[in-house]
C-alpha cells in the first residue's frame, strides 16, 4: 500500500521505508505542513476531505506516471484527511531513484500533480469564518468537464 | 438508478452527500443542468466529473448503475 489516505497522523519514516531499495542512491521526502498565515490571513485549523477510493487511484496513477518518466523510481504518498492544526503534516511524498536529480524532480512532479488531479479538498477555518479552497476564485474552470492535458503543465 | 456524490462546497450547496437519481442515457452536461436546477447547485460548470472514479468529459453518456461524482477544483497537498 504505497498510496494512502490517512485519518491519523502520518508516520514520516513509515512512508520513507516503503521506497527503500538497493538500487537507490537517493531518497527525497516532501512534507507538506499546515501554514498559519496565508496572504495576511491567520488560519486557525484546516479540514481536509477526500473522495477516498478515487483519491487512492489518482495517487497510484501519479506513481505510475513517475515510473514511466524516471526509470527505477519507487514512490510512496500518504495524504491526511480530517481536522489538522497549524504545523501538522498534511502530506508526505517519498521518492527513491538511482541518482539524486531524478529523486528531486520526480518528487516535485508528484506534489504538483496532487494539486491537479487528486480529489482532496481543504476547508480553511479562520478566526472570522471558513471557506472551501479551490472554489471561490474559479481560477481553474473546466469547460469540457475534465482537466485537459495542458492544465497539467502550467 | 445512479448514485450522485457531492463534495466540499457542492455538498454544502446541495445539502446532500449523495443522492439516487435515474440518469442513464443522459450526458454529463445534461445531468449537470438537471442537478443544478433540482438541487440549487451553482458552480457545477467549474467542476470536473468522475464516472465510476475516473474523470469523464461533458459528452460522456451515463449508464445504468454508474456512480457520478462532481469534483470541484481540488486543493490537496
Amino acid at each position: 500500500m504505497n498510496f494512502e489516505i490517512a485519518k491519523d497522523p502520518i508516520n514520516v519514516q513509515a512512508v520513507i521505508d516503503k521506497v527503500i531499495q538497493r538500487e537507490a542512491g537517493a531518497i527525497t521526502t516532501f512534507i507538506g505542513t499546515v501554514r498559519e498565515w496565508t496572504k495576511g490571513k491567520k488560519t486557525v485549523y484546516l479540514v481536509y476531505e477526500a473522495y477516498e477510493p478515487m483519491a487512492v487511484k489518482k495517487l497510484e496513477q501519479i506513481g505510475t506516471e513517475i515510473q514511466e518518466r524516471w526509470s527505477g523510481a519507487q514512490v510512496a504518498i500518504t495524504h491526511r484527511v480530517g481536522k489538522l492544526d497549524i504545523t501538522d503534516i498534511a502530506v508526505v511524498i517519498a521518492v527513491s531513484t538511482p541518482h539524486r536529480n531524478d529523486a528531486y524532480e520526480a518528487n516535485r512532479y508528484a506534489i504538483e500533480r496532487i494539486k491537479e488531479i487528486v480529489p482532496i479538498w481543504k476547508k480553511e477555518h479562520w478566526e472570522d469564518g471558513e471557506e472551501w479552497i479551490g472554489n471561490q476564485l474559479e481560477t481553474v474552470p473546466y469547460p469540457t468537464g475534465k482537466p485537459e492535458e495542458k492544465d497539467f503543465h502550467e | 438508478m445512479n448514485k450522485l456524490l457531492f463534495f466540499a462546497h457542492l455538498r454544502d450547496e446541495a445539502g446532500h452527500e449523495s443522492v439516487e437519481i435515474d440518469a442513464a442515457g443522459k450526458t454529463v452536461a445534461e445531468l449537470k443542468r438537471m442537478v443544478a436546477e433540482k438541487y440549487g447547485v451553482q458552480k457545477l460548470d467549474s467542476s470536473m466529473t468522475a464516472i465510476n472514479e475516473e474523470f469523464a468529459s461533458n459528452e460522456e453518456v451515463i449508464k445504468e448503475g454508474d456512480t457520478i461524482a462532481f469534483i470541484p477544483p481540488v486543493s490537496g497537498g
